[in-house]
């Protein structure tokens, strides 16, 4: 079914693997997901093995980006934030190049699965309240009282605390699953029109002229995308632990 | 419509369901159709499992890979390469105050010459000025001597001339008195008399 804008978010088994009654097969998702990993790392080790004074084009490449997440990180959380450095630079690189790699046509798409973002996410929420309540113990519930509001209110602004902070990691991990699907059905759509159109002889290969150009421009919009949002789950993550770093606002 | 084969197998249930190619809103349908008929694969719970195991071992190893071996290399190149930058901007700024030195200790030379210039000019000029000033005043006064010897020699003369009216008058006197025979007259009354004519 190649037409099928949905096909290309479906799961098959690679090599079966069932341990006590749950399936934990080897699948195309976690094929891709070695592939990211490895093309991630592979990228940042062999362009940095040099260690060259004056970077080469590609050595530049990774030191942007690490220089990009690391001032991203202390612009948000301060120079403490600095010991998260590891975790969100591996989250950033790892949704980059997640993002990147599903733009490839026939490549499965790893953050386009809900379960995927939701576990980053729940490991980033996990990360700040496991972290504020070590560091704070429960001054880091400090965090649902905003200072300077009144007696009367506190109640109310804590249960709205509560409810936004109980919400990040739904709204972290849809935000990323639903550009990532959203994206890659439209540019499958798209895609499908010319293939279908041009079936239909010299009106349709004429017809599928427009089409064409709009997959051309909706995969550089794309490419976009999967910079944008890998930056958007960075920066959030910033901003979490930036609370539990300083949780009395 | 083409179907790939490996496709094929896996959307079984579905591939019975009829197809065509009427046209591209057909395509669209048959999308949707599957959508909704079969479970949407980013919400089919089935999987999950293998995926989140998956990923925390994907992620757990590339975590681990990054934190132990990218980073501290990347940063540590970030780091030669800032004590490099900063080594050489403290390297040239020594060499600008080395230089401010250099020139600022030609200029101090420079004055110290011109200074010295100066006093030798100063110098010489004063000598000049004195030299000159004494010769003047060396000149005076070999006039002035002269002058003073001048007018001693005028006064000598003139002295001697004096005295001598004296002597010639006396002596005339005496003749005058001898011619007019009245005697003898002492030498020494005349002189007197002489004197007292001369007050």
């Amino acid at each position: 079914m190649a037409n099928d804008p949905i096909h290309q978010f479906q799961i098959s088994k690679l090599i079966p693997i069932e341990i006590g009654g749950l399936d934990f097969s080897f699948t195309n998702s976690s094929a891709f997901m070695v592939a990211t990993v490895i093309v991630a790392s592979a990228f940042l080790f062999l362009t940095t093995s040099s260690r060259g004074l004056v970077p080469s084009r590609l050595q530049s490449v990774s030191e942007m980006s690490y220089e990009f997440v690391a001032s991203m990180l202390r612009d948000a959380a301060g120079s403490q934030g600095m010991r998260f450095f590891p975790l969100v630079f591996s989250l950033f690189m790892f949704v980059l190049v997640a993002n990147l790699i599903g733009l490839f046509p026939y490549f499965f798409t790893v953050t386009s699965h809900l379960i995927v973002t939701f576990a980053l996410a729940l490991l980033v929420i996990g990360t700040v309240i496991v972290y504020g309540f070590m560091k704070h113990g429960f001054g880091f519930l400090k965090l649902f009282v905003p200072h300077g509001v009144p007696g009367i209110l506190v109640p109310l602004v804590v249960l709205i605390e509560v409810i936004s902070f109980l919400s990040r990691p739904i709204s972290l991990s849809v935000r990323l699953f639903a550009n990532m699907l959203a994206g890659h059905i439209t540019l499958k759509v798209f895609a499908g029109f010319v293939t279908s159109l041009s079936a239909f002889g010299a009106v349709g290969v004429v017809g599928s002229i427009l089409p064409l150009f709009m997959t051309v421009a909706i995969t550089g919009l794309e490419v976009l995308v999967a910079f944008l949002q890998a930056y958007v789950f960075a920066v959030l993550t910033c901003m979490y632990l930036n609370d539990a770093l300083h949780p009395g606002h | 419509m083409f179907v790939t084969p490996g496709y094929a197998e896996e959307v079984a249930p579905a591939a019975g369901e009829p197809h065509t190619d009427a046209g591209t809103a057909a395509h669209t349908e048959t999308g949707a159709e599957h959508g909704g008929g079969g479970l949407f694969p980013p919400f089919d719970t089935s999987n999950y499992p293998s995926q989140l195991l998956w990923l925390a071992i994907t992620f757990g190893l590339f975590y681990l890979f990054l934190k132990n071996v990218v980073l501290p290399r990347v940063g540590g190149i970030l780091e030669v390469r800032r004590d490099r930058i900063a080594g050489d901007l403290d390297q040239a700024a020594r060499m600008k105050s080395e230089a401010d030195a250099a020139v600022a200790a030609y200029e101090q030379e420079l004055a110290e010459a011109k200074a010295k210039a100066n006093a030798i000019g100063q110098e010489a000029r004063d000598e000049a000025k004195a030299e000159a000033e004494a010769k003047r005043k060396e000149i005076e006064a070999g006039l002035d001597q002269k002058l003073t010897a001048a007018e001693a020699r005028i006064a000598t003369i003139k002295a001697n001339a004096m005295k001598e009216v004296g002597t010639i008058a006396e002596d005339t006197a005496a003749a005058i008195v001898q011619a007019l025979g009245t005697g003898k007259v002492d030498k020494a009354d005349i002189a007197a008399a002489v004197k007292a004519a001369g007050k």
